[in-house]
């Protein structure tokens, strides 16, 4: 069932987000911009795995790719960023399609497989392409428009951009189009029978999927000043992949939700303790043993019950 | 009456198990047809051929004139064909409006709008739908959790959401009482004559098929061994032997 | 290329598949019967190199020993975890119990790093396998011969067991349907531990078996799942022999790769991985109706 967010709740959130800047301080800002980016991250593969059913060991790939190209164009060929963000997400929302065609012609573990492989190949790519993506060095020294170098200026692009890409997906996933996706994700073989090409759709998905990544992944380059390999490798795809899950892949909300509680977690871990992998496969085992819906789905069942007493 | 739907030699068979066997089969426009036989004999197979859910290994099944082999189910659905499944093959987690609207969403050709919220869309049609099959109570339950019957019906109004011309129904009231088997098979009567359907279903209830079927046709091992008006099914020698055996026919 | 350096890579990548054969083969055993992707299985390959070093470096035990000893190290690992927690999994959804392994690796790595440290070690060959024999017109370490012998015999026990036992007869039943094998009488779960045990104990011998020829890090348990999935794709998922010729096709293209394309090499094997699932994704001997 798809959930509804009060828009009381939406304008609440979007107010003190806007406001925080003026309250909170620099190191406040810059992790609420990181936040922000993987939320838009985690919904974007949300759309496969919540709303299709398709689950993808490789979106990172679409991340890295936009990273990627929103970094060379700024920096390798000097476009300025009202030409090059638009283009870098283009890019990403093409190799979506292309990885993406070939991707839905498998289902379940396979199709799996066949995201990750090509994800790996993304980053095979990258890693050997030092002329172009700087290797395993990275790409450093990302050219940021001169108006975002501001952390709070960024902080505000990147609220500002996060928020309409999450506006068009929300429009998206409760579309004609979003809840025919939910049509497949629930009974496929029912779906091909009122009607539907569902491999088709399927790939629509994965393309608006990657596509939205590869914005997150622009905003991810330019406020880290770089892209590194390791944000086309696996355990990229398998971090983006937890957050969806542990904030509740049947909700709107639920992967914002989990990725900031997730992203948060592992900043604050870190501080105290270098064992962040036993923090994360802890959450994972209570997801996946008890909470498989997430914390959206805890959250839903709690109030179930409250409502009920 | 013209013929509806003519197939010709269909062959399938699983890991060299032939399934069906050179069965030749006419439907006309406006009947209503009954394909009996007993677990096993390839009911649903048969159903699956035409639907285009398997391909058969040879022989030809064509739909006003159009081949139906070789072409995806989506496909063969948009050309007036719709089904319902013998076991449950309904939205789970979705309500029971949704599985209906998304499947009129669907015959819109609407499913590629990636701007009109899907929940404004045929919401009257919908409903009408969902009144037709006594299930306007329960437009908002989680489609799932709904009881056995109920979700037969449910199948029935998916299937109807097509506005198919030809309505395939497998086992429509396999597992109902006997209340819910009247009840669903005035309402089956009521629909198709109201549409100027052409009906083609699969049943174990012998009275149900004996008071429906105008033809029926019996499917053994995968061969039609016996096809015509319910009378001279009930009187075929080789029908009775095989099928019918000792059951006293009503 | 001339002869004797063409046999002797031959050679070199002949004793790499049949070391990634040991490994992969336990993978492609688990998901045969539990369908299941471990993805703990290149933790429990590091965890028998880790276990090996222990053994013959701090404690001084012969490296046989060592190999036996991470054989068996893992099965107690495995044994533990099936039986408290995946056993728990079995009636969940495949992702669910995907991400299961995934959270072993990530608490599996941290108890490595924890007992072992973030230190490179290295495990020395065994004293009776240092030198090298002359093989025709080239000379080879008399290691790679033994591990060219001992992957294939690896592969004629395990095939025997499976083919040839009454044992070998149920696991194989239960890949095709546990509901009817309960129905039976067999004891399924029974059937699952052994079967994973076995599978986790081959992921920690190959491990063992691996550790003189490679440095044992934190990490390495990163490339060797992905390169054992690889493997199992080629050859078909939950195939013994396909991952046996799987083993071989990743082999031969890794060493051969390094020499031909030598900027790609690493690349070559998600190019292997991708060509097998864009045209028969069901692997090279698997069958297709697991794949749609």
């Amino acid at each position: 069932m798809l959930s509804r967010t009060p828009a009381v709740a939406v304008v609440v959130v979007v107010l003190t987000l806007a406001l925080m800047p003026l309250a909170g301080s620099r190191y406040a800002i810059d992790l609420a911009t990181q936040v922000l980016i993987y939320c838009l991250f985690a919904l974007s593969l949300n759309v496969l795995i919540g709303y299709t059913g398709d689950v993808s060991f490789g979106h990172a790939a679409y991340f890295a790719i936009g990273g990627y190209a929103c970094a060379i164009l700024l920096t390798t060929y000097r476009w300025p960023l009202v030409l090059a963000l638009p283009a870098s997400i283009v890019v990403s929302g093409l190799a979506a399609a292309v990885i993406g065609y070939f991707c839905v012609r498998l289902t379940q573990i396979y199709f799996a497989m066949l995201a990750l492989a090509f994800a790996m190949l993304v980053w095979g790519v990258a890693f050997k392409w030092k002329g172009v993506t700087g290797g395993d060095d990275g790409l450093t020294g990302i050219l940021v428009p001169k108006l975002l170098e501001n952390h709070t200026a960024y902080f505000y692009f990147t609220l500002g951009s996060v928020a309409v890409g999450v506006a068009l997906l929300w429009m998206i996933c409760h579309s004609a189009f979003g809840l025919t996706l939910v049509a497949i994700r629930e009974n496929t073989v029912r779906a091909g029978f009122i009607g539907v090409d569902t491999r088709k759709m399927r790939w629509g998905a994965f393309t608006v999927a990657g596509t939205f990544a590869g914005l997150a992944g622009a905003l991810f380059g330019m406020y880290n000043r770089g892209m590194y390999i390791e944000n086309a490798f696996w355990t990229e795809s398998a971090q983006v992949l937890i957050m969806v899950l542990l904030g509740g892949i049947y909700s709107f909300v639920g992967p914002l939700i989990g990725a900031a509680v997730l992203y948060l977690l592992q900043v604050v871990t870190n501080q105290y303790t270098p064992y962040w992998p036993t923090v994360l496969g802890l959450i994972l085992l209570v997801v996946v043993l008890v909470l498989p819906d997430g914390l959206v789905g805890l959250a839903k069942r709690v109030g179930g019950r409250a409502a009920r007493a | 009456m013209s013929t509806m739907l003519k197939i010709a030699g269909l062959w399938t068979s699983f890991a060299g198990f032939v399934a069906i066997q050179d069965v030749h089969f006419d439907l006309s426009a406006g009947e209503t047809h009954a394909i009996i036989g007993p677990n096993g004999a390839g009911k649903t197979t048969f159903f699956n051929l035409i639907t285009g859910r398997l391909r058969p290994d040879r022989g030809t099944v064509n739909f006003e004139g159009t081949e139906l082999v070789g072409l995806a189910p989506e496909r063969i659905v948009r050309m007036g064909i719709a089904r319902s499944f013998q076991r449950i093959n309904i939205y789970p987690r979705l309500s029971v409006f949704e599985n209906v609207q998304v499947a009129l969403i669907a015959h819109a050709g609407q499913h590629w709008n990636l701007f009109t919220p899907g929940r404004s869309l045929h919401r009257g049609d919908t409903a009408d739908l969902l009144r037709l099959v006594n299930l306007g109570a329960e437009a908002r339950e989680v489609a799932g959790e709904l009881s056995y019957g109920k979700q037969k019906q449910l199948e029935l109004a998916i299937a109807l959401a097509a506005k198919p011309r030809l309505l395939l129904l497998d086992e429509p009231t396999a597992g109902m009482s006997p209340q819910e088997t009247a009840g669903t098979i005035a309402l089956i009567r009521d629909i198709v004559r109201a549409r100027g359907l052409t009906l083609l279903f699969t049943e174990h209830d012998m009275s149900v098929v004996f008071g429906m079927a105008e033809r029926i046709s019996v499917l053994h091992h995968g061969e039609i061994i016996a096809s015509g008006t319910p009378d001279a099914v009930r009187n075929h020698p080789e029908v009775k032997r095989v099928y019918l055996g000792e059951h006293a026919i009503g | 290329m001339t002869l004797p350096v063409f046999l002797t890579n031959v050679f070199y990548g002949l004793a790499l598949a049949m070391n990634m054969f040991v490994i992969a083969s336990g993978l492609s055993l688990i998901f045969g019967v539990l369908r299941v992707i471990n993805f703990a299985h290149g933790m429990f390959y590091m965890f028998g190199a880790y276990i090996i070093f222990t053994v013959t470096k701090s404690w001084g035990a012969p490296f046989f020993v060592g190999v036996l000893a991470a054989g068996a190290g893992l099965a107690v690992i495995a044994v533990v975890i099936e039986r408290f927690l995946l056993r728990r999994l079995y009636d969940k959804e495949h992702l669910m119990q995907l991400l299961f392994t995934f959270a072993i690796v990530l608490l599996m790595s941290d108890v490595a790093k924890m007992i072992w440290g973030t230190d490179q070690y290295s495990v020395g060959y065994p004293p009776a396998l240092r030198g090298a024999i002359r093989l025709g017109p080239t000379i080879v370490p008399q290691y790679l011969v033994f591990l060219c012998i001992a992957g294939p015999l690896i592969a004629i026990t395990m095939w025997l067991l499976v083919d040839r036992t009454r044992w070998g007869r149920i696991v194989r039943a239960a890949t095709q349907d546990r509901e009817m094998l309960a129905a039976l009488g067999v004891n399924v779960p029974i059937v699952y531990a052994m079967v994973f045990t076995i599978g986790s104990a081959l992921a920690g011998i190959g491990g063992a078996l691996a550790a003189p020829r490679i440095a044992v890090v934190p990490g390495m348990d990163a490339t060797i799942i992905v390169e054992c999935f690889i493997i199992v794709i080629i050859g078909g998922l939950g195939h013994l022999w396909g991952s046996f010729l799987g083993a071989l096709a990743f082999g031969f293209v890794v060493q051969f790769g390094a020499i031909w394309v030598p900027n790609w090499q690493d690349v070559m094997p998600y190019v292997l991985m991708l060509a097998v699932l864009l045209i028969r994704p069901w692997g090279l001997l698997g069958r297709p109706e697991l794949s749609r």
